[in-house]
């Protein structure tokens, strides 16, 4: 996005005289004023990492994200329910290349951020390493997992580097879909016969923490927070952000019939809040670190799928460059 | 790693929502030539019919101003405010102008 390969005009020559205190306060006060950042304005060397590390862990995010689901297509229980995550899938994978897209405006190649994915040094979501037992999980991730994607995506359209809250713009548009069919989904169930009504339940049972969770650290031990807020790459907290998805997640819950698996939680009438049980960050830690059901198995089927689409990519490649000698010979 | 990869070409990509309106940048794609392009462009931002017509152009092809030139190629139209029609003031009497 947003024609990256367009170094060769005056890169050289950036502003001659100033020196780098008053870019930065230049870079600052612009992002004060809620200007946005374009790909080829002076920005902070802290800044773009922070964008290039935020914004590829969002891509690996959508690319493994589609594995879970994935795994239910052959087995959805219609054809209408088959064809709509197919569709979510196909949205997943294109939300990975709208972000990689964005990404590449900072200066990495979309090689690279493959390699660091597929090398393991790259974060995704850790949610995406749980995995999808059964055709309720399909409902529970389209309802808490996208639910809760939304509630973390829609501020950063505000974002202060232009390319990524472009990417985000089209990205929540396309995102309420699919937390709509989720819940349909868990209403069909919810509505069903006993058997289906438990198996709702057991989804949200393990769904529930892994998706508070996805809202990342508490305020008080998010290192990143702080500075991201400067930079309005980031515009409400945490905490801010989990509390609004959970007062707007348990009244759903309630209507569906089933219960959120937190003995703790209740209505503060005086904070017009919800009070959520303490949150197992152990856990939390332990998946981020790669001991989740699924992160091995989530790699490697990445890695193969990159390994085995390796002729694909070079043939085309390669048929390409011979077409473009024909015309060249003939002309 | 021994393969001396090569990446697949950017293009940039442009569609025209409907007829009458402009083309306009939605984003850009991989590919390994132009008509590859216009395919991968149409399944990746028309799956909901956000368009009539797709243009892509190389990223490498396009010439781009400089933004340390921006105050010197857009700051001298700022006083040239007799440039806009709200400059010129007329009596309300008169009409239709």
């Amino acid at each position: 996005m947003y024609t990256q390969g367009l170094d060769s005009l005056g890169a050289d020559c950036l502003h001659q005289a100033t020196d780098a205190v008053t870019l930065e306060q230049r870079f600052q006060s612009k992002v004060d004023e809620d200007e946005r950042i374009e790909p080829k304005d002076w920005m902070p060397d802290a800044y773009r990492q922070t964008l290039i590390r935020q914004i590829s862990q969002h891509a690996h995010s959508e690319i493994v994200g589609m594995l879970p689901e994935g795994n239910w297509i052959t087995r959805a229980p219609s054809l209408r329910r088959k064809a709509v995550l197919i569709a979510k899938v196909q949205d997943e994978g294109g939300h990975g290349m709208y972000l990689y897209s964005a990404a590449e405006t900072l200066g990495i190649s979309r090689d690279e951020l493959l390699e660091q994915l597929l090398a393991g040094t790259a974060k995704y979501s850790s949610i995406f390493n749980y995995p999808t037992p059964t055709w309720a999980d399909v409902g529970a991730i389209g309802w808490l997992v996208d639910g809760a994607a939304i509630m973390n995506q829609i501020p950063i359209c505000r974002c202060s580097y232009g390319p990524y809250a472009r990417a985000m713009v089209r990205i929540c548009k396309e995102e309420s879909f699919h937390q709509r069919q989720g819940f349909e989904i868990m209403m069909t169930l919810a509505r069903g016969t006993p058997e289906q009504h438990r198996m709702a339940q057991d989804a949200l049972n393990r769904w529930w923490w892994p998706s508070i969770m996805m809202f990342g650290p508490n305020d008080a031990t998010s290192k990143h927070t702080a500075q991201s807020m400067r930079w309005k790459i980031k515009r409400f907290s945490n905490d801010e952000l989990r509390q609004k998805f959970i007062d707007i997640t348990v009244p759903q819950a309630e209507f569906l019939g089933l219960k959120v698996p937190d003995p703790d939680l209740r209505w503060d009438e005086a904070t017009q809040h919800y009070i959520h049980g303490p949150i197992d960050w152990k856990e939390f830690e332990e998946v981020l670190k790669g001991n989740g059901p699924c992160n091995r198995e989530r790699l490697e089927t990445r890695r193969r799928a990159h390994d085995d689409g390796r002729w694909v990519r070079e043939a085309a490649l390669a048929h390409a460059e011979k077409q473009r000698a024909r015309e060249t010979q003939a002309a | 790693m021994s393969q001396q990869r090569k990446q697949w070409p950017l293009y940039e990509v442009f569609i025209r929502a409907r007829s009458g309106l402009e083309h306009k940048h939605v984003g850009s794609i991989h590919a390994v030539d132009a008509r590859q392009a216009v395919e991968h462009a149409r399944d990746l931002y028309t799956r909901r019919q956000e368009g009539v017509s797709i243009w892509v152009v190389r990223s490498s092809d396009i010439t781009a101003s400089d933004p340390g030139d921006a105050e010197a190629l857009f700051e001298p139209a700022k006083d040239k405010i007799y440039r806009h029609p709200t400059f010129y003031s007329i009596p309300d009497e008169v009409k239709n102008l």
